[in-house]
């Protein structure tokens, strides 16, 4: 995979070259720059803009963070997987579970627990997955989601089994804020604080030397090791993050929805969002964003025109994507932002 | 006097296929070492034995006296043991400066860090492209591999080792490929190798070879088949036979 790493966009630094050029640009490369407001300054919009669809907004925010735990692993660090939605269903039902057998009920810890429990999952599963690379990888995420999936559903005492759990008492934020079963206000701000938090968080790792390796990882695992990299235990780590944060997603799902069922566990969960971070241009940071909006507002308007045959839309778009866009919607955007005079600099 | 690196006995088989066999060799401290021999002679898997790619079949390698032959790749290299490829293994996604940068990273022990931005890393940035300056690459440290020449990925292969300050250096073919108006770029950065480090070069190129090395072992279907200075090299009628007659041709 050759997506370049890190899409800093120009820095306004004067077109000179050599020496310091390439120097200042790794040294600027975590700055914030004005654009990345933009997503916070719509979701913010959107809260105001749209306060009927904020069900739908709450989804679409869930699915942004589920999309940037998989870049993390996959578009950052090369990790082949098609079994994300093992996490996000972890996350989910550790909730589900501690809320509907009246263990737990408090949301915010609850996140934590749920982020534990995905984790640790995640660090097991990686332990062994990852001496694996390419399709016998892709093939073991699917198993370990499968295994899940079917456990969930044997365990219906704990787990409702193939109905789920519903009606999950969840207590109010900050045992102030109810969460609304018909607008979804609370959802969605909560969603979007928490949100905030892990992106920052994200945004902090991949900027960071361990981000810089695995992106060294993934360009080229065995110049890794000959420079002395622990190159299973930099993935093994990062998988388990990427995994605490879809269990943090997973259990956003479940508190937003007072439910959880197996279709949080399952292929079909899995493989949207990485069509999500696809779409939007994976190993970018923002691709999740783009990704899950256009995802989302196609899905929603291509079902309404064409209930029967909307995936053809979306199954179309993905064709054209992977076959001249390998940098998704963000990745045509750069392009275009490039392409204008200016020679591929040190951007 | 200990080596630096010595092997004894050093043997490696691939089913039937015994690719090397019975070496003993000792890199001395300061040393420029040269390794020839034929194609499919070993010279290759050799240097896998050396930096813990492969696990011999019998024999021992030693590192300044110690015991190596088990210790794994990414802890050989923290003793000071790296080498370049033969084929480049660049990070092709990534600039110039990246690439460097990923090796002297690990060596400082910055790489774990999770929390603070590597552009914060000052120490780390200067050091790289120091060595860029010196490789003259200084100039490109902002394109990404594929944008440059086969020349310059070559030095990149060599600045990202280098990012190491290894004791042990092992060069596979450090300039095949490259244009002979540029290989002089490559020599002189090999010749600006502090005294100190242990360089073992393994090349086709014989003018490559008798510039540099001060001793050449001369390796034959996994075998050490001869061993001696330039001269006593040059002069061995039977490596004569064996190597440098096919390789002076082609």
């Amino acid at each position: 995979m050759s997506t370049p790493a890190n899409t800093g966009t120009a820095t306004n630094a004067a077109p000179g070259v050599g020496l310091s050029a390439a120097a200042r640009e790794l040294a600027e490369r975590h700055r914030l720059r004005w654009w990345e407001a933009l997503p916070w300054l719509l979701a913010i919009g959107f809260y105001f803009a749209f306060p009927r669809y904020l069900g739908f907004g709450t989804e679409m925010l869930i699915t942004i963070l589920f999309a940037i735990s998989l870049d993390l692993a996959l578009g950052y660090a090369g990790i082949v997987t098609l079994g994300h939605a093992a996490f996000f269903g972890a996350g989910a039902y550790t909730v589900g579970m501690l809320a509907k057998h009246g263990i737990w009920t408090e949301p915010i810890t609850g996140l934590l627990l749920a982020a534990a429990v995905a984790g640790l999952i995640g660090l097991a599963s990686g332990l062994v997955l990852l001496r694996t690379t390419g399709l016998t990888l892709l093939m073991l995420t699917i198993c370990t989601m499968g295994l899940l999936e079917e456990s969930a559903n044997m365990a219906a005492e704990y787990t409702g089994g193939f109905d789920g759990l519903d009606s999950l008492p969840i207590q109010p934020v900050f045992g102030v804020f109810e969460f609304d079963v018909l607008y979804s206000t609370t959802q969605y701000l909560y969603v979007l604080a928490v949100l905030v938090i892990c992106f920052v968080f994200v945004r902090t790792l991949v900027y960071s030397p361990f981000g810089h390796s695995l992106t060294g990882i993934r360009e080229n695992t065995l110049r890794m090791h000959a420079v002395g990299a622990p190159v299973r235990t930099r993935l093994v780590v990062c998988y388990t993050i990427s995994a605490a944060l879809a269990g943090i997603a997973g259990a956003l799902w479940a508190q937003a929805n007072a439910y959880v069922n197996l279709s949080v566990l399952g292929i079909d969960r899995a493989a949207t969002v990485l069509i999500v971070l696809v779409l939007g241009g994976y190993g970018r940071l923002y691709g999740a964003f783009v990704g899950a909006v256009v995802y989302m507002v196609l899905a929603h308007f291509l079902s309404r025109l064409y209930p029967s045959a909307w995936q053809l839309g979306l199954g179309l778009m993905l064709v054209v994507i992977a076959l001249f866009a390998r940098g998704g919607v963000l990745g045509i955007g750069a392009a275009l932002w490039h392409g204008r005079g200016k020679e591929r600099g040190p951007s | 006097m200990t080596a630096l690196l010595e092997t004894r006995a050093l043997s490696k088989s691939f089913g039937a296929l015994r690719a090397t066999r019975d070496v003993s060799f000792r890199l001395e401290p300061g040393a420029r070492h040269a390794l020839i021999g034929p194609n499919g002679a070993g010279k290759t898997t050799f240097i896998n034995l050396l930096t813990g790619v492969l696990t011999p079949s019998a024999g021992t390698v030693l590192f300044k006296g110690a015991d190596i032959t088990r210790v794994a790749q990414a802890e050989r290299v923290k003793l000071g043991i790296a080498r370049t490829f033969q084929i480049n293994r660049l990070f092709r996604g990534l600039s110039v400066l990246d690439n460097v940068y990923m090796s002297i990273a690990e060596r400082v022990g910055a790489a774990p860090n999770m929390l603070t931005p590597a552009g914060r890393r000052r120490d780390v940035i200067d050091e790289a492209m120091d060595l860029l300056t010196r490789l003259k690459l200084a100039d490109i440290a902002h394109k990404t591999i594929p944008e440059l020449p086969y020349g310059r990925q070559r030095l990149v292969e060599l600045a990202i080792t280098l990012g190491l300050k290894p004791e042990v250096l092992l060069l596979d073919e450090p300039a095949a490929g490259v244009p002979s108006a540029e290989s002089h770029i490559i020599l002189d950065a090999i010749d600006a190798l502090p005294k100190s480090i242990g360089v073992l070069i393994i090349d086709h190129d014989m003018d490559l070879v008798f510039r540099f090395a001060q001793t050449i072992t001369v390796l034959v279907r996994g075998a050490v088949f001869a061993e001696g200075t330039p001269k006593e090299i040059g002069a061995n009628p039977d490596v004569r036979s064996v190597y440098l007659g096919q390789a002076t041709h082609g």
